[in-house]
């Protein structure tokens, strides 16, 4: 095994038990993998948007082989040159003004043309996919004859007065207009037990996803931890346990009050 | 609805079909596409006609309160109680959500309370245009309450656009300047349990609003005040009492109730349609 995959693994195993250590509490070796995590992933970011966005997809048509800029300078990704990507490009331009504060107020027009070309393109797509997408699944089968009254999962008449019910009672609970008592506010306090029981399942299942991504973590650090990387899980450790100790000796935690 | 209102929106509906049945005469129409038309201009009617009742007497409509709402003032409070800065998280993603869009504006209104109360504001962003927005808000804010030298620019700042690095920066910095109170306000993913579960060891007082579905859970599990949906997208027509904000939140509930109206006129339709009594399904219609 490479010097470079030994090292990869050394400094893996590190962070990963850098970050755990917060479990004991905020310290140094926290905040060496949190500012490490931070300032490499800025810089990752900066860098993967300009090669995977500006460069390709903005400079790449405003330079294209058929551009005519090309006897100056071509960049070719495929594309044909469209003369109307120099207003990204203005606007991103405008974007970076703002660090000059006379003319900041240039930055507006970025925001502006996000927010309103957003609204714009989601309204049509909330309506298509929630809006309507709801209404065809909350009208459902109910009178059709070839349904069973109940069943444990999948159709039934009953599971379908569920979520009739479940949907007009919380659609209920978000009106405003109306003060929540009486026999109006039982209804809607049958919404939030279906809000609540759909919160609790989807609980569940995220707190199922987390813990294969922690299984995914432990996994390589017992890989870490063979012969072939010099037992570099187990370094690593030992390392973070003594320096921790030394450190809490030497900064023995203060008490309020 | 008062029986005026469901005469006005009735007759504009109808007008609204007819129009419809016009247009789609003519080729440059996408017949396939009618019944969200119908419903996009439906909204625009309604938005049109509330925000002209609200400009007209805004301070008779009634809304229904909010807890959490409530909460945000006596977050600020105890934060200059304690002489401990806001810690103000409008989420992960860009303004083109417009979840992140209704956290800068709640973010306005919280920059008001800590300009009139004097205390700190600390806003963490993970998109750079988030942060150019964030900050004109802010400083709008601050220059409405007459407090414009207590604004500085380094209160929004940039951490990184990564999703889990920005979640270790925000921990560290709840860690280090132990904020009173936590907002977290926008779009979030699954940093949001690593948030509201450090804010928690802190003993911050949190306040949540989102509409992503998948994370509201953990708010409420570690927050002591979560905004869902569309208690959240009402909250800054709440905080600012201003009239077309007042007259979104009425279109909002107008809507609903004709939407849950619609569903059960489907229901009712397809019952009939199963029974063999009508020969069209509506849902075909609606696409």
């Amino acid at each position: 095994m490479s010097f470079s995959t030994i090292l990869g693994a050394w400094i893996a195993a590190f962070l990963t038990l850098g970050i755990f250590s917060y479990l004991y509490k905020d310290n140094p070796f926290y905040k060496i993998a949190e500012h490490v995590f931070v300032g490499v992933s800025a810089a990752y970011w900066a860098a993967t948007f300009y090669w995977t966005q500006i460069y390709p997809n903005l400079f790449g048509r405003l330079f294209a082989v058929d551009s005519p800029f090309a006897s100056m300078y071509v960049i070719d990704k495929g594309h044909e040159y469209n003369g109307l990507y120099f207003f990204p490009l203005l606007l991103g331009i405008m974007m970076l003004l703002s660090v000059f504060k006379q003319i900041n107020w240039m930055a507006r027009w970025g925001i502006a043309y996000t927010v309103g070309i957003a609204a714009g393109l989601k309204a049509f797509g909330y309506l298509s996919s929630n809006v309507i997408s709801q209404i065809k699944s909350t009208a459902v089968e109910l009178f059709s004859g070839e349904l069973s009254f109940f069943a444990m999962s999948g159709d039934s008449i009953f599971n379908n007065i569920v979520i009739f019910i479940g949907t007009i009672s919380a659609l209920m609970y978000f009106y405003f207009s109306r003060e929540q008592s009486g026999a109006y506010g039982r209804f809607t306090r049958l919404g939030v037990y279906f809000l609540m029981i759909s919160f609790g399942a989807s609980f569940g299942f995220a707190v199922m996803g987390r813990i294969s991504l922690l299984i995914g973590r432990f996994n390589d650090l017992i890989l870490f931890s063979n012969p072939s990387y010099n037992y570099g899980t187990f370094w690593m450790l030992g390392l973070i346990i003594v320096v921790l100790g030394y450190w809490s000796f030497q900064n023995p935690e203060r008490t309020e009050g | 609805m008062d029986n005026k209102r469901v005469l006005i929106y009735a007759g504009g509906i109808l007008g609204i079909v007819i129009l419809t049945l016009i247009l789609s005469q003519f080729h440059i129409f996408n017949s396939s596409r009618s019944f969200m038309f119908i419903v996009l201009l439906t909204i625009i009617m309604v938005l049109f006609n509330e925000i002209q009742n609200a400009r007209k007497d805004s301070d008779s409509i009634f809304l229904r309160t909010i807890p959490g709402l409530k909460a945000v003032e006596e977050a600020v409070g105890r934060s200059t109680e304690m002489g401990r800065p806001i810690l103000y998280v409008p989420g992960i993603m860009d303004m083109n959500e417009v979840e992140t869009v209704a956290g800068v504006i709640i973010l306005g209104h919280v920059a008001q309370m800590t300009a009139q109360y004097e205390t700190g504001l600390d806003v963490p962003v993970a998109r750079s245009i988030v942060m150019q927005a964030a900050r004109e808000s802010c400083k709008e804010a601050y220059l409405s309450q007459g407090r414009p030298e207590m604004f500085n620019e380094d209160m929004v700042h940039y951490i990184t656009d990564d999703q889990f690095a920005y979640a270790a920066g925000v921990n560290g910095i709840m860690q280090r300047d132990k904020p009173a109170a936590c907002l977290y306000m926008g779009k979030f993913y699954a940093e949001s349990l690593l948030f509201a579960e450090t804010g928690n060891g802190i003993g911050a007082i949190q306040i949540a609003g989102t509409a992503s579905q998948a994370q509201i859970p953990f708010f409420v599990t570690a927050c002591d005040y979560t905004l869902m949906g569309e208690e959240y997208f009402a909250a800054s027509a709440y905080l600012s009492r201003k009239p077309e904000l007042i007259g979104g939140v009425k279109t909002q509930d107008t809507v609903k109730l004709m939407l849950i109206g619609l569903i059960i006129v489907c229901l009712v339709m397809r019952a009939l349609f199963d029974l063999d009594i009508v020969s069209f399904n509506l849902l075909d219609m609606i696409g």
